[in-house]
């Protein structure tokens, strides 16, 4: 599904990438876990296509194509999607506004018709129950003022409508109550299949309780410094991030 | 025919008309050595060999101009083409409000005591080209709302111009007059039909007696080769509700000059504007605000998107008079610059001579934001079409003020067009 090899990024001068593998197969949940600052949403907005970012060496592949040169909207079409850690807030546009745009915009750039009101209103109504959203909530302006839980909801109530191959979460537990975690994490069960893949990006185990991850890599430095399987989880969040930080 | 002929010189006007071509004569048009017109010149425009009066009278098909009115909904409308009445196009009333023409106004005895007391009242007399208005205006609307009275349709002006003429310079003159606890809603229009320049001069006076509400509209999306000068004077008594929004896309050169003039306690203004422009394109807002009582607001809103060579000037201004105690006054102007050869100059100018005031004002020149353009391509959302519901969004909290539904529908989609997006909004 998405392939990363020897992946190299920099902000201004800075490398923040250091030669990046990862395989990740359809079905597949990997958690990426690292200490603060080691490169976790630097590869996730990588992924996904931020300008901000210049890629200086490596290849991106999803389903064999690469999507390294491509704008970010168009490796969405091709079904890349980012859970953003900090949702931006967008006044004067509602969530079902912006999720009928982007529906559309998506439909329109691999050649299918504009979805009809009555279906998309089906769809909205069906994924918001999904991630328990009052129907009020919908016609807010996307994110503004909304609490941190509403908005990594909202996130994945994103995600549930564009029905993505690659679904990037980054950092989605920050700021979320124990309930409000539960939600989010059923709704993406809910959402897995054996054709799409998950990267969770998170910095605790918490998460990976309710996500339960295929595989476990940890970040470090800009580069993957080990990786195994859920119990991975368990050996950081009992030994900390120095155990990793001593060993390299 | 001589000018002096088609004006009723025989009338308490003539006086009036007299001062006022003494001073444009004095003071000529305004040039950039001005402080007011720093920014903004009408130099090239004044090349053009205007005509003052069109030399014949030209008539237009209500299909060929309907895309113009708001013609969803039932209006009062006042058309003049070419600066004369159409009564073809337009449908007036006398029937328990007044709406009708400055002409007959000006004119007609039973009107007189009204000229007499509103005419060139409010209107700065001292202003060159106000006067140059006052000295040659014939026509324009006159509208009067009686005491208590709540007009039962919007009025729509609208000043067509059919490019008959090689060159074109009109000098509309409008008086409002809305009663103690009346009420009316105002659409202002200027529109050519082809490429030929016109210069519109255009003044108006509004008076918003006790306790009433006038909330008025300036769509302002005229041909590149037209130029608009639109000075606007309001005195508002106490407990009055005015609101003044501008919507400025068109245009070759476009200057308001918007001034509120407070006379009582407890008044409310508001003044809103959303311009988008580009090309080689100039908006320039001039805007007072003169706080003279105490516990008035006044709240202005300022939006503005500038791409290709274009200028945006917003000046504006908040005079806070010594008794005008418990003053809330709010100034915001937010621009966004989508070319690096668009210019925007902004100046706030607070004079505050009350102590007891709450006044800010906020003004952000800047570029759409990086991480919002991220947030919404990466849902798949490509550049353009990004850029412009960020726009859309920029502008937002303006149209929301927009009282009138269908105007709200015609400027979302105005905007949409000015961006070159379909924006598949419900409205």
């Amino acid at each position: 599904m998405l392939k990363i090899s020897n992946l190299h990024a920099r902000v201004e001068d800075k490398d923040i990438l250091k030669g990046i593998n990862l395989e990740v197969k359809a079905g597949e949940v990997h958690a990426i876990m690292g200490p603060n600052g080691s490169g976790k949403s630097t590869l996730s907005s990588v992924i996904a296509g931020n300008e901000n970012y210049e890629v200086t060496d490596g290849e991106i592949l999803l389903e064999g194509e690469d999507i390294g040169e491509l704008a970010p909207e168009e490796r969405a079409h091709k079904g890349v999607f980012l859970s953003f850690q900090y949702p931006v807030e967008i006044p004067g546009v509602s969530v079902t506004n912006f999720m009928k745009t982007a529906i559309n915009e998506t439909r329109k750039a691999n050649g299918q018709e504009e979805m009809p009101a009555n279906e998309m209103l089906k769809l909205i109504r069906e994924k918001s129950e999904l991630l328990e959203i009052d129907r009020k909530f919908l016609s807010r302006s996307l994110n503004e003022g909304f609490s941190g839980g509403e908005k990594k909801r909202n996130e994945i109530f994103q995600m549930a409508m564009l029905e993505p191959k690659v679904a990037i979460l980054d950092e989605t537990d920050s700021g979320l109550d124990i309930d409000a975690l539960r939600i989010v994490a059923n709704g993406v069960n809910k959402l897995r299949n054996e054709e799409n893949a998950v990267i969770v990006i998170t910095h605790y185990q918490r998460l990976l309780d309710y996500i339960v991850p295929d595989f476990v890599h940890v970040l470090y430095n800009g580069k993957i410094v080990k990786s195994g399987g859920k119990e991975l989880a368990y050996e950081l969040e009992e030994k900390g991030y120095d155990w990793i930080k001593a060993e390299n | 025919m001589a000018f002096e002929e088609r004006v009723d010189v025989n009338t308490s006007l003539h006086d009036i008309r007299t001062e006022a071509i003494k001073n444009f004569e004095a003071k000529g048009f305004p040039t950039k050595k001005e402080e007011a017109w720093k920014y903004t010149s009408l130099n090239a425009v004044l090349k053009n060999d205007f005509s003052v009066f069109p030399k014949q009278e030209n008539a237009l098909n209500y299909a060929d101009v309907k895309k113009y009115f708001l013609h969803q909904i039932d209006t009062y409308k006042l058309v003049f083409i070419d600066g004369v009445f159409s009564s073809f196009l337009s449908s007036t009333t006398h029937d328990g409000l007044d709406v009708c023409l400055m002409s007959s106004a000006l004119t007609k005895p039973k009107y007189k005591e009204v000229i007499d007391t509103y005419f060139n009242k409010i209107a700065n007399t001292d202003e060159t080209l106000t006067s140059l208005n006052t000295a040659f205006a014939v026509e324009g609307a006159f509208i009067n709302i009686p005491k208590s009275k709540v007009a039962d349709k919007p009025v729509e002006i609208m000043y067509l111009s059919t490019g008959n003429e090689a060159a074109l310079m009109v000098q509309p003159r409008n008086l409002i007059i809305v009663g103690e606890n009346a009420q009316v809603q105002i659409i202002e229009r200027h529109q050519s039909l082809n490429e030929n320049p016109v210069l519109t001069n255009s003044v108006t006076e509004i008076f918003a007696q006790e306790y009433s509400n006038v909330d008025y509209y300036k769509v302002q999306n005229d041909v590149l080769t037209a130029t608009l000068v639109d000075n606007t004077y309001i005195a508002q008594k106490g407990h009055s509700d005015a609101s003044v929004h501008t919507f400025s896309f068109g245009g070759n050169i476009t200057r308001n000059n918007l001034n509120f003039y407070h006379q009582g306690e407890r008044i409310e203004s508001t003044l809103k504007g959303i311009t988008i422009i580009g090309d080689k394109q100039l908006v320039d807002h001039y805007t007072l605000v003169r706080h003279a009582e105490p516990n008035c607001e006044s709240h202005q809103n300022y939006k503005g998107i500038f791409d290709g060579n274009s200028t945006g000037v917003f000046n504006g201004k908040i005079y806070v008079e010594k008794e005008a105690q418990k003053t809330d006054a709010f100034q915001q102007n937010n621009n966004i610059l989508m070319s690096e050869k668009a210019t925007i100059n902004a100046k706030p100018q607070l004079e505050i001579f009350a102590d007891d005031v709450k006044c800010s004002h906020g003004c952000t020149i800047g570029q759409l934001d990086d991480d919002a353009m991220f947030y919404m391509q990466s849902r798949g959302i490509p550049a353009k079409e990004a850029k412009a519901l960020l726009m859309y969004a920029f502008t937002n909290e303006v149209i929301e003020s927009i009282r009138i539904p269908e105007l709200k529908q015609r400027i979302t989609k105005l905007i949409a067009t000015k961006l070159g997006v379909n924006i598949g909004f419900d409205l």
